[in-house]
């Protein structure tokens, strides 16, 4: 049974801001609890099955609301669904040779890494790395989304998505190694 | 205890609407039960005025059983019948029995059954059964104590709890006649607790270590909402461990060959944990166990001995702190304070290691045998709707990730550890042969990429999905978390709107008929009782119903219902009022259901009004 909390209405329109890759996290981390506080099931631990049903689908979809919209990656995917463009988030690839090239060199530092003096600086190293890259990405997809310029934003966000899984892989790394100095 | 002051001056509730309710803090060596009086929470206490109620069970051949110290002291004597650290044992399987239980002397029946079941003089139990034994002690001691019935209770989970732990723990506060408002999570319990009475705002972690489980959660305090940003743990590891290390040097240290005497490992269990409660005030302590050939041997264990012996363990704690923390996306410097919690932090090297990890001296000054069954109390008394005030808001996240089977027994992750609850997922699924009817479903919990290695929690079999060619249906299956941490599964085939049946068999739990089996079993000698309290209970949902439905008609009834909508529903309303004061509980039942869906709709615009009228606030401020 459709219970209709306006389920149709975007994230951006759940949280009255507007449709950009810019978003003050603040302010929507401010409307979450707020809102949260209106819906979550705690509020309803004692009223009738039906509220408490229709409670935590509410809750349920402000919690995926918010988790989309505060992280950059999946703002950015969101973003561009918005304007018909599906991105899977496993399969869907950057097709850039360069970048591709790049990929390449970065899985085999990863790979390398047990050898080194000290692999957890160096694992340190390559974070930071990848954040600034991160960073750059950001710029690159807001502005892109801005211009409307929607093949290179969503190129952005296949590049963004090859870090991300990088950045996994390297937080596997780490707990490895620690795992094995301990 | 002088632990929380929360009482509100003017505030006072009165006496009418009043609900009674209760934390439980069911733990793996002892448990407690708390409740919020005149806005103070405080634990309850027994006759002797003991708070802490032994989590040991013993079973007569009289059927009788003897829960908390009695049961306890025995345990030496009836290693068989007494049962201890039932906790470990909940919501596990057969095959788990054989490695965690490897030190348990009970006696487990053989049977194909998945859920494993202790022989004794009384009869066979599960692990489930054991603890409603525990609970309904605690539900006995609040409701004599608060001089009524108990409305719901909060009972308290290691965050760490799986699915199948959870659920165990939920069925057995029904088959002891207790209604869950939440399993809250301990150390978020323990956080309400300290928060609420230190004012605490930022980033904090709950070091939680007790018997028999490790949890440890990071959370974020900010105006009384009490953010989880990620927890982990161990769910087999405690103070019990430490005990069974001490013990196994001991045996060593001894010269005991013969390790199969279940009384004699029970005393050298038992001297074992005697000397590491010394050890926490002094450096060195003397060991007197009585050997099986009747000879009575000493042995000096030092603490620096002990802390060789635990090392090991702590490490392993150690390891989900550094991981909890990196979930969390926060470094140990960024940690405001770390709030120990569980009788086996006054361990003194425990204090240490962790103090040192994050770099901060670890808060010992609350009693960390009550703090939990605190924090459960007060968020029971939120629940029961005595503090319609309360702004207090728990936001929990899911410990570990669920996944489903996919081709070559690998799993595929639905939804990911540390996502906040609720939480809804949506999957789709296709049939791989024409006219497919049925399709199965396994979902595990863990996050191991074999399927093998992770937990088995329940194949989910789709029925009657609409015969059409390969590939063309489309089921879609949406895994709903709730804020107890519990997963419901519903499928839906998509092109065709049909639902499909789903049927689902829990690997480690029981399925709702057995639970209903053992229900009637239990209430079968007073069954008239049971009778009265369930009309009486129908009768205060119905209550409940007819006052709620009149505050939301009075309120906004005028606004968002058409005059035929609102007669709609006042006719299903006044059914009900009529059905109320007669004593045929499925009447009342039926009529509170039809005012349900009568009201459906409405129920709805309300909600949706609540959530809009609080984003046009926002639309304001964005002008001003």
């Amino acid at each position: 049974m459709a219970i209709d909390l306006d389920f149709s209405r975007s994230y951006f329109e759940l949280f009255g801001l507007p449709e950009s890759f810019e978003v003050d996290t603040a302010i929507m981390a401010d409307r979450y609890r707020a809102m949260q506080t209106e819906l979550h099931p705690d509020r309803y631990a004692s009223s009738s099955e039906q509220e408490r049903r229709l409670s935590v689908q509410g809750a349920s979809w402000i919690n995926e609301a918010y988790e989309t919209l505060k992280d950059p990656l999946s703002r950015a995917r969101y973003l561009l669904q918005l304007k018909g463009i599906d991105i899977d988030a496993d399969k869907d690839m950057s097709s850039d040779p360069d970048f591709l090239m790049q990929q390449i060199e970065l899985r085999e530092q990863l790979e390398q890494i047990e050898s080194e003096a000290d692999p957890l600086s160096a694992l340190d190293r390559v974070a930071a790395d990848i954040r600034s890259w991160n960073h750059d990405l950001r710029s690159q997809f807001a502005a892109a989304f801005e211009q409307k310029d929607l093949a290179t934003a969503r190129q952005t966000v296949l590049k963004m998505q090859f870090f991300n899984r990088l950045f996994d892989e390297l937080r596997r790394k780490e707990e490895q190694l620690e795992e094995s100095l301990m | 205890m002088a632990l929380l002051q929360i009482s509100e001056p003017g505030m006072s509730t009165k006496p009418h609407e009043h609900r009674l309710a209760a934390g439980i803090d069911l733990g793996t060596t002892n448990s407690l039960v708390a409740t919020v009086r005149s806005g103070v929470p405080a634990t309850l206490t027994d006759a002797e005025g003991d708070y802490l109620l032994p989590s040991v069970v013993r079973y007569l051949s009289s059927g009788e059983a003897i829960v908390g110290s009695r049961a306890r002291q025995a345990a030496a004597d009836d290693p068989y019948n007494t049962i201890a650290s039932i906790k470990r044992l909940m919501g596990r399987g057969r095959e788990d029995v054989t490695t965690l239980a490897g030190r348990m002397p009970y006696h487990f029946v053989d049977e194909e059954n998945t859920v494993p079941r202790i022989h004794t003089a009384a009869g066979d139990f599960t692990a489930m059964q054991v603890s409603a034994d525990i609970l309904r002690v605690l539900k006995q001691r609040a409701e004599d104590s608060l001089g009524g019935d108990l409305s719901g209770v909060v009972i308290t989970v290691p965050a760490y709890f799986d699915d199948a732990q959870r659920q165990a723990t939920k069925d057995a506060a029904t088959l002891a006649g207790l209604n869950v408002f939440r399993l809250l999570n301990e150390p978020t319990a323990a956080a309400v607790a300290y928060g609420l009475d230190k004012g605490a705002e930022g980033i904090v972690a709950v070091y939680d270590l007790g018997g028999g489980t490790f949890d440890i959660s990071i959370l974020r305090l900010n105006k009384g909402v009490f953010e989880v940003l990620s927890t982990g743990g161990d769910s087999a590891l405690g103070g019990d461990d430490f005990d069974h290390a001490l013990a196994e040097w001991m045996i060593e240290q001894l010269g005991v060959t013969d390790t199969s005497d279940p009384k004699l490992m029970r005393r050298i269990l038992n001297a074992a944990h005697e000397a590491k409660l010394a050890l926490s005030d002094s450096l060195e302590t003397r060991i007197s166990v009585e050997l099986a050939d009747g000879e009575r041997r000493e042995l000096s264990v030092s603490r620096e001995q002990l802390n060789k012996l635990i090392d090991p363990l702590i490490n392993k704690t150690v390891m989900a702190c550094r991981r909890a923390l990196r979930d969390a996306d926060v470094t140990a410097g960024e940690v405001l304070d770390v709030v120990m919690v569980g009788g086996s932090t006054r361990v003194p090297r425990v204090r240490e290691r962790i103090s040192e990890f994050f770099g901060r001296p670890a808060l010992v000054d609350i009693d960390p045998d009550q703090v939990v069954a605190i924090g459960a109390a007060i968020q029971a008394d939120i629940l029961a709707g005595n503090k319609p005030d309360e702004e207090m808001l728990l936001l929990d996240v899911i410990p570990l990730s669920l996944g489903i089977e996919t081709m070559g027994g690998l799993t595929e992750k639905i939804i990911p550890r540390n996502t906040t609850i609720p939480v809804a997922r949506a999957q789709e699924f296709t049939t791989f042969k024409d006219g497919q009817t049925a399709m199965s479903i396994h979902v595990v919990q863990g996050e191991r990429e074999v399927v093998d290695e992770c937990r088995s929690l329940a194949r989910f079999t789709l029925r009657e999905i609409p015969p059409m060619v390969a590939g063309a249906a489309r089921i879609r299956v949406t895994f709903q978390v709730d804020a107890d941490g519990l997963l419901n599964v519903e499928a839906r085939e998509e092109t065709s709107g049909v639902s499909a049946n789903v049927e689902v068999k829990p690997s480690y739990g029981l399925t709702d008929s057995e639970i209903e089996h053992m229900l009637m079993d239990s209430m079968a000698h007073a069954r008239d009782d049971m009778q009265a309290r369930a009309l009486r209970e129908q009768q205060v949902e119905a209550d409940r119903v007819i006052e709620a439905i009149q505050a939301a008609l009075h309120k906004d009834g005028g606004e968002l219902l058409s005059t035929d909508e609102r007669g709609l529903i006042e006719s299903a309303r006044d059914n009900l009022i009529e059905r109320r004061n007669g004593s045929d509980i499925g009447a009342i039942k039926e009529a509170i259901k039809a005012v349900e869906s009568a009201s459906e709709e409405y129920v709805a615009r309300r909600m949706n009004k609540s959530v809009q009228s609080m984003m046009a606030g926002h639309k304001v401020e964005e002008f001003e």
